[in-house]
C-alpha cells in the first residue's frame, strides 16, 4: 500500500528493527511481526486496556498508537516482565490473591500495575481503583485484582528492605500449572 | 508416604481446598493461546462486508473495485454461498438464520459480504471498497408494534407459514407461543384473592460483552479431507455436529478447538455467520483463514441477551401470603430466532419465576416475536432465561409488600418454601431439590443488622433536608441450572448430558478429559480438586484438558452453570469407576477379599492393620506392569453423566444505596451476597466467580443497555457508550455462604457462577426502588443509571440544590 519505514524500538530490553506500513498499529506489530501474543485486543477504542504496553516509563494503549510512533522508543510488554524467569512481584501477586480468571485483561492489568507501583509505590485501595481504572476487567469484580497490586506493593517494598533475600520468592509458593 | 492421614489430605489440595489455580502459569506471563493469537501459515484474514440499515433490500452488490485490490483473494455474498446451499443456516431454535443476506437485510450490520485477503488491513480495506445498492424498507423496532396488524413483514422467507417448531403462528411477526402453568387455577387464584398487584416490568436488551471478542481460524486441508477450527464456542462438540451436518464432512474429519477463551457469559455459545463464512472461504480457497470481530461487531451482532418484556401480576391474601402468580411476556428475539435454550423451551427455564415462594396457582405465557435487530437471546452469565425470571418474581413480591405496606424480609419469609417442603414440586412442575431459604435470609439479616439499617432509614426519610435518598434492596433468588436431564433438554436433538475420561498413567499421575470448555471459571483447577480426592492423586499431578473435540469425549459445553452440576459429577462417576477397579487390584496385591480393605485418603488399607496398603500409585504401577488374572490392563474411565434433575442453587442478598437527591447519583453503601451452591470445591474461586457475577449484575442494573433508534440504528456498541464499569465504579462485595448439598449430585455441588448476576440485578433494582418507595414509586426501568434516576428525582422529588 504505502512506502514502508524502518523502525528500530527496544523491545523488552531486545533491540527490533523493522520495515512498517505508518498505519500498522503497535498492537498488531507486536502481535503479527513479533508474535508477543501476550497483548491482546479487547475494543479498539483505548477503552478496556487489554492492550495496555510500557512505552518509555508511561502506560500507553497499543490500539491506538502506531508502530511507527514508537521509534527510538523502550517497550515492555508483559512477555518481558519477568526477570531471567523469576516473575515480577505483580505477576506473583495476580496468582497468589487470584486476580485473574479467563486472563485476557491479565497482562494488561499487570503492565499497568507495574507502572502504577512506580508512580505510586505505596497506594491506597482507592489509589489503586483509580490507577487501574483504564483496565477492564470482566470475571473478577476487580476485588481481587486490588489485593493483588497491594501485595506486589508489598512485597516490593520488602524487596527494597532487603535487597539480597528475595522477599517474593519467600512469601509466594511456586507458580505451577 | 506414612505421614498422618490428615497431613496426606492436605498434600493432595482436593475438595474444599482453595488451592491457587493451575491456569494462571501461562496467563500471568503472556502464554495464553486464544483464537487470535493463533497464525498458521498461508493463513489469510477474512472481513465482513455489513449492513448499514436495518431494514432494506439489496439491489445490487460490486465486487470489482475490491477485487482489484491487490492481496484480495475473493469477495463472496449469498449468491456465491447458494450453489453450495450455505446462504442460510439452521439456527439452535428450529429457525433459518442468513449467513450472508439473501436479496435483503433484517439488521443494521448484518452481513451482506466476506472478504478475504493476505492481512486485515488490506481485507479492511477491501470492505470499504465493496459497494452495495440498497433499497430501504421501512424497518421494525418496537417487539410490541411488531404484532400490530398493518406491521411491515420481516421475514418475506416465512411467507404463509403460520406453523412454527413451536406451534401456530398467529401473525407474520411471531415467532411462537409459549405457556406453562395452569391458567384456570392461576385466574381462580386471582379472582378470589384479596389483594392483588400487576406490573410492567421491561428488561432492556443487552450484550454479555466479554473482554474478548469472537473468532475462528479455520483450516480445511484439502488433501486429507480434514477441517480443523479454532474458535471461541463455549460448545465446541455441538460445533463440530453442526459444521458436520452442514458442510457434508464427515464428523470424524472435523475437529474443532476451543482454545483458550477470554470470556464467555453466553455470548460464545452461538453459531455465527462469521464461523460458517470463514469455514466455507477455507475450503473454497484452501488455505486456513481467520475471522475476528472487532468490538462494534461484537455488540452489534453476536448474541444478545434478555430483550423481554414482562408484565407480572400476584393475588395475595391481606396479610401477605401469595396465592397466584401471572406472566406474560412479549420477547424481542431479533431478526431470526437464534436463541440458544433447549430445543424443547423457547422460553428457557423461565418458569422457574415462582422463586423461592411456596406458591399454588401460577400461569406463563411467552410470546416471541421478530424484529429488524440483531439475533440473540443468550443466557448472559445465568441459565436459560432464569435471569428475567428472578427478575420478575423478585420485583413483584416487593410491589406486593409495598401494596401491604409489609416489609420486604418478611414477606419473603412469610412465602418461602420451608426447608421440610423438600424435594418440592413448584406450581410449574419443577422438582427443587435442597433448600434452606429462612436460614439463609436470617443469616443477612443478622449479619447486617437489618433493623438498624431500616431504623436509619425511617430517620432519613423524616429529615427533609437529607442530601440522600437512602434504599435497601432484599433478594433471595432460587436458581436452575446444571441442565438437564436428556428427558427434557436437548440441543438440535443431542441430549445435555457431560462427560468425562480419566486416564491414571503407570507411574500415578493422571490426565482428565471433558466435554466442557473453561473461560475463566478455573476447571483445571477445580476438576483436578475433584479427582484429586476421589483417586488419593495430588492435584498438581493431574492435567485437565477441555476444548479439542479430536481428543475430549462429547460434552454440551460450558453455559447456564452447568460444569460442575453435569461435568463434575461425570468427573466423580469416572473416577468411582477407577476407584473400584483399582480396589481390586490393590486387593490382589496385598492378598486379601476386597471387603477385606477400606480406603484412607490416598491408599487402600487392610482393616485393622495400618502398615498393610497400597497407595494409588501403587495400584497405578501394578495396573499397568500386571493385572489380576480376568482384569484387562490400564488404569481408565469414561463417563456419561446424565442428570436425574437440575440443580437449585440460591442465595440470599441485601444492598444498601444511597441516592443523591440532586444529581441522580446512586452509591453502593454495602452489598451482602450470600450464596448457597450445595457442596463447595475450591472456595477461593467460587469468591471469585461471586465478585465477578456481581459485578456483571451492577453492570446491567447500573448501566448496561442497547438502546436503539427508529431507524434500527444501535447507538451504543462501542466501549464508549456501553457501560462496562472500571474499578472505580465498581462496588466492594461482601461474601458468605451456607452448604444444603443437592441430594441427587454425586458431589452435592449445585453451581455457583451465575447465580450472583441473576440474584443482584433485581437487588440493585429493589434498592433503588425501595429509596423511592415512600414517595409511591413501585418500579423503575433498567438501568439506573444517574441520568433516568434524576428524572425519576424530578417526578416525585422536591427540588434539591446540588451541594
Amino acid at each position: 500500500m504505502t512506502t514502508k519505514k524502518r523502525i528500530s524500538v527496544e523491545i523488552n530490553g531486545r533491540s527490533v528493527e523493522r520495515e512498517v506500513e505508518p498505519r500498522m498499529l503497535l498492537v498488531h506489530f507486536l502481535r503479527e511481526e513479533l508474535s508477543l501474543t501476550g497483548t491482546h485486543i479487547g475494543c479498539e477504542t483505548s477503552h478496556c486496556g487489554a492492550c495496555t504496553v510500557d512505552i518509555d516509563g508511561s502506560s500507553v494503549k497499543s490500539c491506538t498508537h502506531l508502530a511507527v510512533q514508537c521509534d527510538g522508543a523502550e517497550v515492555l510488554t508483559v512477555e518481558g516482565l519477568a526477570d531471567r524467569g523469576t516473575l515480577h512481584a505483580v505477576q506473583q501477586g495476580f496468582y497468589q490473591e487470584h486476580g485473574l480468571q479467563c486472563g485476557f485483561c491479565t497482562p494488561g492489568m499487570l503492565v499497568r500495575a507495574y507502572r502504577l507501583l512506580q508512580e505510586n509505590p505505596d497506594p491506597t485501595e482507592d489509589e489503586i481503583r483509580t490507577g487501574m481504572s483504564g483496565n477492564l476487567c470482566r470475571c473478577t469484580g476487580y476485588q481481587n485484582i486490588v489485593k493483588a497490586v497491594r501485595w506486589a506493593a508489598d512485597t516490593l517494598k520488602a524487596q527494597a528492605a532487603a535487597p539480597n533475600a528475595s522477599a517474593a520468592a519467600a512469601a509466594a509458593p511456586a507458580v505451577t500449572a | 508416604m506414612n505421614a498422618p492421614a490428615n497431613e496426606r489430605e492436605r498434600a493432595l489440595m482436593g475438595m474444599g481446598e482453595s488451592r491457587l489455580r493451575k491456569e494462571d502459569a501461562r496467563f500471568i506471563q503472556g502464554k495464553g493461546n486464544y483464537v487470535d493469537d493463533i497464525k498458521m501459515p498461508g493463513m489469510l484474514h477474512m472481513d465482513i462486508v455489513r449492513s448499514p440499515l436495518a431494514h432494506a433490500r439489496i439491489k445490487s452488490i460490486d465486487k470489482s473495485a475490491a477485487l482489484a485490490i491487490p492481496g484480495v483473494h475473493a469477495v463472496l455474498t449469498a449468491d456465491d454461498l447458494k450453489p453450495l446451499k450455505l446462504h442460510w443456516m439452521p439456527t439452535l431454535a428450529g429457525d433459518v438464520q442468513a449467513v450472508l443476506a439473501d436479496e435483503k437485510v433484517h439488521f443494521q450490520m448484518q452481513e451482506v459480504a466476506i472478504v478475504i485477503a493476505d492481512d486485515r488491513y488490506i481485507a479492511a480495506d477491501a470492505v470499504e471498497a465493496v459497494m452495495v445498492e440498497y433499497e430501504e424498507l421501512e424497518p421494525v423496532v418496537d417487539p410490541h408494534a411488531a404484532l400490530l396488524p398493518g406491521a411491515p413483514v420481516i421475514r418475506d422467507d416465512l411467507a404463509g407459514k403460520t406453523e412454527g417448531v413451536h406451534g401456530a403462528r398467529v401473525h407474520h411477526n411471531h415467532v411462537f407461543r409459549w405457556e406453562a402453568g395452569d391458567s384456570a387455577a392461576a385466574d381462580a387464584a386471582f379472582a378470589t384473592a384479596e389483594v392483588t398487584v400487576k406490573q410492567d416490568l421491561p428488561y432492556p436488551r443487552v450484550h454479555p460483552c466479554p473482554l474478548e471478542t469472537c473468532g475462528c481460524v479455520a483450516a480445511f486441508d484439502p488433501i486429507r479431507g480434514e477441517l480443523t477450527t479454532y474458535i471461541t464456542s463455549q460448545a465446541p462438540h455441538v460445533v463440530r455436529t453442526v459444521v458436520s451436518m452442514l458442510s457434508g464432512i464427515p464428523e470424524s474429519k472435523v475437529r474443532i478447538v476451543s482454545p483458550d477463551i477470554g470470556g464467555g457469559f453466553g455470548n460464545k455459545v452461538g453459531i455465527y455467520p462469521g464461523y460458517v463464512c470463514a469455514i466455507v472461504a477455507s475450503i473454497v480457497l484452501g488455505r486456513p483463514v481467520k475471522w475476528v470481530e472487532d468490538r462494534i461487531e461484537n455488540i452489534s451482532t453476536t448474541a444478545f441477551a434478555r430483550d423481554y418484556h414482562m408484565t407480572g401480576e400476584l393475588a395475595a391474601t391481606a396479610d401477605g401470603r401469595i396465592t397466584g402468580l401471572r406472566v406474560n411476556v412479549i420477547a424481542d428475539h431479533g431478526a431470526f430466532d437464534a436463541c440458544a435454550d433447549p430445543s424443547k423451551y423457547p422460553a428457557g427455564l423461565f418458569h422457574i419465576c415462582t422463586g423461592s415462594y411456596d406458591i399454588p396457582a401460577a400461569h406463563a405465557r411467552v410470546d416471541g416475536v421478530y424484529t429488524n435487530k440483531a439475533p440473540g437471546g443468550v443466557s448472559y452469565r445465568c441459565s436459560f432465561r432464569v435471569t428475567e425470571a428472578v427478575y420478575l418474581i423478585e420485583r413483584m413480591v416487593d410491589v406486593l409488600a409495598q401494596k401491604l405496606g409489609m416489609d420486604k424480609a418478611e414477606i419473603r419469609m412469610r412465602n418461602f418454601i420451608r426447608k421440610e417442603q423438600f424435594p418440592y414440586r413448584s406450581a410449574f412442575g419443577w422438582e427443587y431439590d435442597s433448600g434452606d431459604y429462612h436460614a439463609a435470609l436470617e443469616k443477612v439479616m443478622g449479619a447486617v443488622n437489618y433493623r438498624e439499617l431500616r431504623a436509619e432509614q425511617a430517620t432519613r426519610r423524616a429529615d427533609p433536608d437529607s442530601p440522600t435518598l437512602m434504599g435497601i434492596g432484599i433478594v433471595t433468588f432460587t436458581e436452575i441450572v446444571g441442565a438437564g436431564p436428556s428427558k427434557m433438554c436437548d440441543i438440535l436433538g443431542v441430549g445435555m448430558f457431560d462427560s468425562c475420561e480419566i486416564r491414571v498413567h503407570p507411574t500415578g499421575s493422571a490426565i482428565a478429559r471433558m466435554g466442557t470448555i473453561t473461560q475463566g471459571q478455573g476447571h483445571q483447577t477445580t476438576y483436578a480438586q475433584i479427582i484429586a480426592t476421589e483417586l488419593g492423586i495430588s492435584s498438581e499431578e493431574i492435567q485437565v484438558e477441555e476444548g479439542d473435540t479430536s481428543t475430549a469425549p462429547y460434552g454440551l459445553g460450558t453455559y447456564g452453570s452447568r460444569s460442575t452440576p453435569v461435568a463434575g459429577a461425570a468427573i466423580a462417576l469416572a473416577a468411582r469407576k477407577i476407584h473400584a477397579k483399582a480396589k481390586k487390584i490393590a486387593a490382589h496385591l496385598l492378598e486379601v477379599g476386597e471387603n477385606d480393605l477400606e480406603w484412607e485418603v490416598d491408599r487402600f488399607k487392610v482393616r485393622g492393620d495400618d502398615a498393610k496398603f497400597k497407595t494409588m500409585k501403587d495400584v497405578a504401577w501394578a495396573a499397568y506392569r500386571q493385572p489380576p488374572a480376568g482384569l484387562e490392563p490400564g488404569l481408565e474411565a469414561v463417563h456419561y453423566y446424565d442428570p436425574p434433575n437440575f440443580t437449585y442453587p440460591f442465595g440470599a442478598y441485601l444492598c444498601v444505596v444511597d441516592i443523591d437527591r440532586a444529581t441522580g447519583e446512586t452509591k453502593v453503601r454495602r452489598f451482602y451476597a450470600l450464596d448457597d451452591c450445595g457442596t463447595r470445591i475450591n472456595p477461593m474461586i467460587i469468591e471469585g466467580q461471586i465478585h465477578g457475577g456481581l459485578t456483571e449484575g451492577f453492570a446491567v442494573a447500573m448501566g448496561q443497555q442497547m438502546p436503539y433508534d427508529a431507524q434500527g440504528n444501535l447507538l451504543g456498541n462501542t466501549l464508549m457508550d456501553y457501560f462496562l464499569p472500571t474499578a472505580v465504579e465498581t462496588p466492594k462485595w461482601e461474601t458468605d455462604f451456607t452448604v444444603t448439598p443437592s441430594p441427587h449430585h454425586p458431589l452435592g455441588a449445585k453451581g455457583v457462577a451465575e447465580s450472583p448476576h441473576v440474584g443482584s440485578i433485581p437487588c440493585f433494582t429493589n434498592a433503588v426502588v425501595d429509596a423511592f418507595a415512600h414517595l409511591g414509586v413501585t418500579h423503575m426501568t433498567m438501568p439506573h443509571n444517574a441520568w433516568r434516576v434524576w428524572q425519576q428525582l424530578q417526578q416525585v422529588d422536591r427540588p434539591v440544590e446540588p451541594r
